[in-house]
This record gives C-alpha cells, sequence and structure tokens, in this order.
C-alpha cells in the first residue's frame, strides 16, 4: 500500500513539475526551436518526402486545383465542417492543458455549430461573438508539459511530424478522438468507417487547395525544397505549442543583433 | 544679431527637414505595397513587371542584411573577397527569387493593420492580404529595420506567422551541410538559380 502512495507521488510530483517547466514560454520555446530539431533519419524522410510529392502531383494537386474553383460557400462550408468536427479532439487537448475555460467556449462551440450551423457547415459561434478557434492535439498537449520534439519525421502520405507528435497522434486510435470511435472503432450502426477515412481525406484536400499558390511558389523558388518544407512545418509546430499569435515572441532576435555588427 | 537669426533659422529649417524625411514604418509598408500592387495591376510583360518589381526592391528591402542573416554562422568563417562574393550572388538569388514569386500575383490587395516597435532598430508592421476566391484571407508581417528613419528598409516577411528569412536561412544550412559546408557548392547553387 505504501509502496502505492509512494509510486502515486513520485508520479505526481514529476506531472507538476513538468507542468510548471513546460508552462515557461521560454523554456518552450529552446525545446521547440526548429533549427535545434535534428533529421536522424534523413534517408528515410527524403524518400518518403519524394513518395508524397509523387502523391501529390497524381492525386492531391489535380484534386485541389478543381476544388479551389467550387463557389466560395461551398469551401468554406466544407472548411467549417471540418473545423467543427476537429473540436471533439481540441476539448479533451484543452482540458489536459489545463484551458478548462476555453474547453467550455469550444464545447460550447461545438454544440452551437453542429445544431444551429448545421452540422458544422456555418460557423455561427464565431457570427455569435465567440473567441476564435483555435485546433489542439495531443502532441501539443505532451509539449505543453515538457516533452520535447525528438527527431523530425516525414511521414508516407501523412507528411511532415516529430517522433513526439507521431507517438502522441495514436492516442486518437485509441479512444482520443470521438469521430474515429464512432465511425471506425465501434460500430454504432450511423456511421461507416468510410465517413472518417473521407474526412481525413477532404481535409488534406482542402488544405492543399487553400495553400495552392504558396506551395506552388515555395517548390518553384526553393534551393532546397525539403529544408523550406521542414522549416516551415516545425515554425509553424513551435507556434501553435507556443498559442502564439505573434511572431516576436517565437522569433529569435540574436542572429539579427549580429548581422548588425557585420 | 543678424547671425544670431541667421542661426536659429538654419537650425529650424534642419530640424523641419529632417523630421519631414522621417518615414513612420507602416507608411512605408503600404506606400511600397501600393506601388507593387499597382505595378502588378499594369497592362504589361510579365519580364517587364519582373524588371520593375526589381528596382522597388533594391529601393525598399535590406537585401545585404538579409543574405548575411540567412547566411547564419557560416558568415564567421568568410573572407573578405567571399563575403563580396556572396552579396554579389545572393543579390542575384533573391531578386530574382522575390520578383518572380511577386509577379504571379495580379493585383493583389494589402490593407496595413498596425504597428508594433520591438525596439529602435526594428518595428513589425502588420497587414492583411485580402482573401479571393481562390484563397483565403493571409496575414503578413513585415519586419522593418528602422536604424535610419529617413530609410527604413524590409528585412523579413512573416506569413501566417512563418519567416520567410528564417526558412530561407534554414534551406542555406541545408546546403551547405550537404556539401560538406563549402561555401563553393553555395556559390554554384546560388549563380545557377539566378541564371536559370
Amino acid at each position: 500500500m505504501i509502496k502505492k502512495i509512494i509510486v502515486i507521488l513520485i508520479t505526481t510530483f514529476a506531472l507538476v513539475s513538468n507542468l510548471h517547466a513546460g508552462s515557461d514560454g521560454e523554456l518552450l520555446l529552446k525545446k521547440n526551436e526548429p533549427s535545434k530539431i535534428k533529421d536522424c533519419s534523413e534517408t528515410f524522410n527524403k524518400a518518403s518526402f519524394a513518395i508524397n510529392q509523387g502523391l501529390d502531383k497524381v492525386i492531391f494537386k489535380p484534386v485541389a486545383s478543381v476544388y479551389r474553383l467550387m463557389p466560395s460557400t461551398i469551401k468554406t462550408g466544407v472548411s467549417n465542417s471540418l473545423n467543427n468536427l476537429s473540436n471533439v479532439v481540441t476539448i479533451p487537448n484543452n482540458l489536459l492543458q489545463g484551458e478548462f475555460a476555453l474547453a467550455g467556449i469550444n464545447a460550447g462551440r461545438f454544440v452551437i455549430n453542429t445544431t444551429v450551423g448545421i452540422l458544422g457547415l456555418f460557423d455561427v459561434a464565431s457570427y455569435l461573438g465567440f473567441e476564435e478557434y483555435t485546433k489542439e492535439d495531443y502532441g501539443q498537449s505532451l509539449a505543453i508539459h515538457g516533452v520535447g520534439p525528438g527527431c523530425y519525421l516525414v511521414l508516407p502520405v501523412l507528411g511532415p511530424s516529430t517522433a513526439r507528435d507521431t507517438i502522441a497522434s495514436l492516442t486518437n486510435f485509441f479512444g482520443g478522438d470521438a469521430w474515429y470511435n464512432v465511425t471506425v472503432r465501434n460500430d454504432t450502426h450511423y456511421f461507416r468507417d468510410i465517413d472518417y477515412y473521407s474526412s481525413k481525406v477532404t481535409s488534406g484536400i482542402d488544405f492543399r487547395a487553400k495553400n495552392f499558390d504558396s506551395i506552388e511558389n515555395l517548390e518553384k523558388n526553393s534551393l532546397d525544397f525539403y529544408a523550406s518544407v521542414k522549416s516551415l512545418y516545425l515554425q509553424d509546430r513551435q507556434q501553435r505549442i507556443l498559442n502564439s499569435q505573434k511572431i516576436i515572441e517565437t522569433q529569435d532576435d540574436s542572429d539579427w543583433e549580429e548581422v548588425e555588427t557585420q | 544679431m543678424m547671425k544670431k537669426k541667421l542661426l536659429v533659422f538654419l537650425i529650424v529649417f534642419f530640424s523641419i527637414t529632417v523630421s519631414s524625411f522621417s518615414i513612420e514604418p507602416d507608411i512605408f509598408v503600404q506606400s511600397t505595397v501600393n506601388r507593387a500592387s499597382k505595378l502588378l495591376g499594369e497592362d504589361i510583360s510579365k519580364n517587364e513587371k519582373i524588371e520593375k518589381l526589381k528596382i522597388i526592391a533594391k529601393e525598399t528591402v535590406d537585401i545585404r542584411g538579409i543574405g548575411f542573416y540567412t547566411l547564419g554562422k557560416k558568415r564567421k568563417s568568410l573572407n573578405e573577397q567571399e563575403k563580396k562574393r556572396y552579396a554579389e550572388l545572393f543579390e542575384g538569388y533573391f531578386l530574382k527569387s522575390f520578383s518572380s514569386r511577386l509577379a504571379e500575383y495580379t493585383n493583389p490587395e494589402i490593407d496595413v493593420q498596425g504597428k508594433e516597435r520591438l525596439n529602435e532598430n526594428y518595428t513589425i508592421v502588420n497587414s492583411i492580404l485580402k482573401a479571393t476566391k481562390e484563397r483565403p484571407e493571409i496575414k503578413i508581417d513585415w519586419r522593418i529595420y528602422t536604424k535610419n528613419p529617413d530609410n527604413p528598409l524590409i528585412r523579413d516577411l512573416i506569413i501566417e506567422g512563418l519567416s520567410l528569412a528564417r526558412t530561407q536561412k534554414e534551406e542555406f544550412a541545408s546546403v551547405l551541410s550537404s556539401n560538406n559546408d563549402d561555401i563553393e557548392a553555395l556559390f554554384k547553387v546560388l549563380k545557377k538559380f539566378s541564371q536559370n
């Protein structure tokens, strides 16, 4: 019994101390600094990257180029609906990160948009003045609690990630994603597996269409496209983990200062 | 008496002249954007647009500063001749990359929304690239170098929180690391890009 209590105490202490360490913005910034994240499996990553580029050329790019020509109302509806669905992962992560008020706001947003907003097609909550929606995931929650990113990874089909984020995303398949639970994991008779997978594919196409010109431009003007994508992905992750809207909080100015003295 | 009056007049004159040339970073960004936007809307060939965009870039962007920032720690190990060569090659690369990226847009509408002074050398200007039928609204922040307030210069574009200068820096680091840190390899890549 005493042994159990000691284990619980040690675990609680470790978690709490991690929480404090993790909540320190400076430390979070350092731990998730893109230039410090190692590309341990570069050969594998570059091979995956090449596969993904091939898939993009054959599937995502052509579909996205047609999709982006659709009326704005349809694209906005699809985008709203996907965002609304992502709340089922965001809300538990708001709780895991200690953002209880935000979890309440997002739960309210989800209920309003699913009902009044007709399955999320219309973002009624934003119209009513709800706080701007920011997606959260299990990788971000682990980062907030002090877990470092580990190595950079490029997953076939799924794209850029880190060791931490890849492991954390497995939570979605073990009960952490209510949408996965009601479509694939459990036979609810209301949804089928295809509903889950088609929502994921649509999400990929929506992302590709939104960033169509930027991706084309980047590929055309990059000296090293692989390195550019890696940098942009890791910068974006760092900013999401810090929940920062301001670039001045996430950008290291020390190099610019050094340039002054050149 | 006459001398004293003349002195006062000269001091007042110069102080007015100096202050009238000082440009606020947000006004500088808006006027630069308006110039580029007007040019992109003109009925001229893409090549002509690119050449004119290069002139705007030379006047408003700190190309040399961005070049040395992009080079990262490697800049410390270059000799004067290599630095000179790098600055020339980087300018060619930058102007080509910058102008051909922008030339793809037709009449982009950018609205400056505000600014935040970081210190006496830097101000971040916030702006929005308005949505079109094809893409949503994009947030663009401009890092403006204000050491000389009469001649502010753009040092970075931060699109939706992602810094272009930082991305370029990591890209250059990758080129160097895959070539045993050989600066000549980077020179070769930059030259090839500019000539294509």
